[in-house]
């Protein structure tokens, strides 16, 4: 079997609490010997100046690598410790890494937006590289040679000329620290960077960054030893459940205390409108929530009608524009140019997509362990950004940010702003009220049901061609919910359920997306217009940041629109797409997708006919993200009689820039290939005028094994000379797109609301 | 709630004697009063797998079987599977494969995999496509799943 590389943190041991490492703080065994080993040697604080921060090297050779990101299951930690490793020249094993405890990182922003290598390495790679450098002139002290005659190999220095002169990593700091300044650019989050004196490797110069290193966290997630959140015990631990009301925005007005007598100690924790069941077990909380009889307040039914969604959000007028895309600052909406333009044109088309709310869904509701005292607080989240959690949690129990400590544990999936900030606020109100720790998990009805939802929207593209065919205006507006609505980290009660529950004012931010592509349009206005929530209170349809924000409403409809202008003027979707592309990488993946998925250069919809209930067919979308780029080719199998799409082949073709470790960005596309198809093909979220009615894997079905496609092929195109740019998310917005357009090229339907389930393609061929 | 009784389990071939509610789900015998935490709390509906467990060979959701139901009878987990030194054929290929991502539901796919292969590991890859459809997996390893499980039922064929 695969050599179990690197050691894990036996953090089982130190979530525990018992044991000779309790540290109550998990610091891993050999760190805390470390700290023991010299004892006059005091670590330094806790600052990004500091080398200590992002390394430590332990008296058995052992490296940390401290990193204030973490990784969700795509390899990051993996990642790190090759760059690490090439940086000290180490071996791979040797190097493990600690993530995300504010105890022991620094706050570079967690998970988020793909940029857990792309940023997140910087610091640590340049903290390698001097650390190798202050390790070398330690090294030519000791051996009276200049740093220039010695040279590094496995953390053993030696002359490059007398191998028998030499000196081992952990003879020279092994348990001390370095107590070496670095150069901060005095930012946190992911922008944090420090550079030291030395300047890190080229890539010609790596020899474990560009290999498919097996993952660290592998084995102890397939022999059942990872703790998980879920997982956490603490002495004297009790269990906490929420009651959410049956009508969205209703409070509690009172309850029944005799419907939960027949659970032993079951307690009613209600804090203003927040109301809550506590147990010593877990088995009574969950009783205690189902039993107990809470009178709710009278509200007028929140929401529309479900069918009327969309011209809900038409109808409704827009708060915020931008024509400045997602993140960028503010642009104002010029209309005037590319309507003008539309209005010289000698053909417009137009077409307007839909796309549902969708939920997270991940595998296990959010789940959060408090641990409250009166003058300090300890975390453990799932959260992506346990330093925001900290912050916020800090917040809602009016303590000093410094006196709560935020330790992430891997939760039950994470792709985004989902369910576990909302947990932790919960069992932090809990844990305060009752004075223990106290464990929160959520039912499966209230992950579906009150999960902060990825925005729906309605996007209008125009375009206006010229006699020729000749694209010359191109005009899209996106309309919808904004994707800040909570925002993308819980450093604010006021982005959590609990927190607006007890009082704090809502804290909706407007943000959403425009396409990112190279495409040469003549004249080109791209802009979005955000509406308001439904609720100014805890709402079950409140919206926030989920796997590629906005990425797969906005290229769904940018991607599908491409097509259409390409079948309108008669041309291949591929070489309607090299006519206009300009950047170059973006062309080299859209030429690499095609080559290798064999692509047939003829327009779509197929001329051919097909005979028998199933009709083939191919799509290509393209899109790029924070620097990545990539090309998505899907070949579709249409049953014309029930309308099932089965998506049987991806070709990707991915260009991150440098390549740290193939294997595990492959399976991380694939991941991303199959959450986007199960979106695209299964997911929207059921309403009522009431509150959400897809509280379960039979109303929010996902992707299962039997609709899985037959295979996904990924073109990795390498360019060492790129800094990596990140795949966490970038392959997922071509998805829906792609099958859209290999739908279309099979049937002649043009889909153009998500999700394309049988009964709305059905009505298509129709 | 039910009052206490006292239970005897029999998980993993080591016995324990329990003082449980037993209409309570084995789920949170297993994680709460036996410290077995490698099966999660997914849905509490047998509907996502993540929970699966195998009874005296049979897979099931342990998170709707009562504690009551399973007394005396031997129940396997993922901690009964295999180690590191000598993984269960299954898991050697999951880990072959790098299958887990936020790794989650994975106990369940273990598990169900685990069943259907010492059950009769010649199967197709259609057979075990539909085997495995009632699991969820919400990071989307079902490429991974699918090649590892393939493997595995060679290498135990």
């Amino acid at each position: 079997m695969t050599k179990q590389a690197n050691f894990k943190f036996t953090r089982r041991d130190l979530l525990k609490g018992g044991g000779a490492l309790v540290v109550t703080f998990g610091m891993p065994g050999w760190a805390v010997a470390a700290t023991q080993d010299g004892g006059s040697l005091s670590k330094p604080p806790l600052m990004p100046d500091q080398l200590d921060s992002y390394l430590s090297i332990a008296a058995d050779g052992k490296v940390t690598a401290y990193f204030g990101k973490m990784d969700m299951g795509q390899g990051v930690d993996t990642a790190i410790a090759q760059i690490v490793a090439d940086e000290l020249d180490v071996p791979f094993e040797r190097v493990g890494v600690l993530m995300s405890d504010t105890e022991y990182t620094l706050d570079q922003g967690g998970a988020s937006g793909s940029t857990g290598i792309r940023s997140g390495a910087q610091p640590l790679r340049n903290a390698a590289a001097e650390a190798r450098r202050v390790l070398l002139d330690l090294a030519s002290e000791k051996l009276g040679i200049p740093a220039e005659g010695l040279m590094v190999t496995d953390g053993i220095i030696q002359a490059k000329n007398q191998s028998s002169r030499q000196v081992k990593y952990e003879e020279l700091i092994g348990g001390k620290y370095f107590h070496v300044n670095l150069e901060w650019n005095e930012r946190l989050g992911n922008a944090l960077n420090a550079t030291g004196k030395a300047k890190p490797k080229t890539p010609d110069q790596y020899k474990v960054v560009g290999k498919s290193m097996p993952r660290i966290d592998v084995p102890g997630k397939v022999f059942g030893q990872t703790p998980y959140v879920t997982d956490i015990k603490r002495p004297g631990m009790w269990h906490g459940r929420i009651l959410r009301p049956p009508v969205a925005g209703a409070t509690p007005t009172g309850w029944d205390q005799n419907s939960i007598s027949d659970i032993p100690d079951a307690q009613v924790v209600r804090i203003k409108d927040f109301i809550g069941v506590v147990a010593p077990e877990e088995w009574g909380a969950i009783n205690a929530a189902r039993q107990l009889k809470v009178t709710w307040s009278e509200v007028k039914s929140p929401f529309p009608e479900m069918d009327d969604l969309y011209d809900y959000i038409r109808r409704t007028p827009h708060v915020e524009e931008n024509a400045g895309g997602g993140f960028g600052g503010r642009v104002p909406v010029d209309e005037g140019p590319v309507n003008k333009a539309l209005e010289g044109a000698a053909k417009v088309i137009e077409a307007e997509y839909e796309h549902p709310f969708q939920s997270h869904a991940c595998m296990g509701p959010a789940c959060a362990v408090v641990d409250a005292r009166s003058d300090r607080a300890t975390v453990w989240t799932g959260s992506q950004k346990a330093h925001k959690t900290r912050e916020g949690v800090a917040k809602l129990l009016e303590l000093p940010v410094d006196k709560v400590r935020g330790i992430w544990v891997p939760g039950p999936g994470s792709y985004g702003r989902n369910d576990a900030g909302d947990a932790a606020m919960d069992a932090a109100l809990l844990s305060k009220a009752i004075g223990r720790p106290v464990r929160v998990q959520g039912m499966r009805h209230e992950g579906h049901g009150w999960d902060p939802k990825g925005p729906a929207s309605v996007i209008t593209l125009r375009a206006g061609l010229d006699a020729e065919g000749n694209v010359i205006a191109h005009r899209f507006q996106a309309k919808g919910f904004s994707a800040w609505d909570v925002r993308s980290n819980e450093a604010s009660p006021s982005d959590t359920l609990a927190g607006l529950l007890v009082g704090w004012p809502k804290n909706t931010r407007h943000n959403y997306g425009t396409p990112s592509e190279s495409y040469d349009f003549p004249t080109k206005l791209h802009f979005w217009r955000t509406i308001p929530p439904f609720l100014e209170t805890a709402s079950p349809l409140r919206t926030a940041h989920f796997r590629d924000p906005q990425g797969p409403q906005v290229h769904f409809a940018s991607e599908s629109f491409i097509d259409e202008i390409a079948a309108a003027v008669g041309q291949d979707p591929v070489e309607f797409r090299l006519k206009y592309l300009t950047d170059p990488r973006d062309i080299a993946v859209v030429e690499a997708a095609a080559k290798a998925a064999g692509w047939e250069t003829r327009t779509s919809p197929r001329r051919d006919r097909q005979s028998g209930d199933v009709l083939t067919g191919r799509g290509i979308a393209y899109a790029s993200r924070g620097g990545t780029t990539v090309a998505t080719v899907a070949e579709v199998e249409v049953n014309r009689q029930s309308g099932r799409v089965w998506a049987k082949r991806f070709v990707v073709a991915h260009d991150c820039g440098l390549i740290i470790n193939p294997d595990g960005l492959k399976r991380t596309i694939e991941g991303n290939i199959i959450q986007a198809l199960s979106r695209a093909l299964k997911e929207e979220v059921q309403f009522d005028r009431n509150n959400v009615t897809s509280i379960d894997w039979l109303s929010y079905p996902i992707l299962d094994s039997t609709e899985a496609p037959e295979s996904i092929e990924v073109v990795q195109i390498n360019r060492p000379e790129v800094a990596p740019t990140g795949a966490g998310e970038p392959s997922t917005r071509q998805v829906a797109a792609a099958v859209a357009n290999a739908i279309f090229d099979a049937t002649g339907a043009r889909i153009r609301r998500v999700p394309f389930t049988p009964e709305r393609v059905k009505a298509s061929l129709a | 709630m039910a009052t206490k009784e006292r239970i005897s389990l029999n998980v993993n071939n080591k016995s324990y004697d329990l003082e449980v509610d037993p209409n309570m789900p084995l789920l949170y015998a297993l994680r709460n009063e036996l410290d077995i935490t490698g099966p999660k709390f997914g849905c509490g509906l047998a509907q996502c797998g993540a929970c699966a467990v195998i009874v005296d060979g049979r897979v099931m959701r342990s998170c709707m079987t009562s504690v009551r139901s399973t007394q005396g009878r031997q129940i396997r987990t993922i901690e009964g599977l295999g180690t590191p030194e000598n993984p269960h054929p299954v898991q050697k290929a999951f880990i072959e494969e790098a299958v887990p991502q936020c790794g989650y539901c994975i106990s369940g796919w273990l598990m169900t995999s685990v069943a259907l292969l010492e059950e009769n590991p010649r199967r197709s890859d259609a057979e075990i496509r539909q085997s495995l459809s009632s699991l969820k997996c919400r990071c989307g390893t079902h490429m991974s799943i699918l090649r590892a499980v393939n493997r595995a039922a060679k290498a135990m064929a």
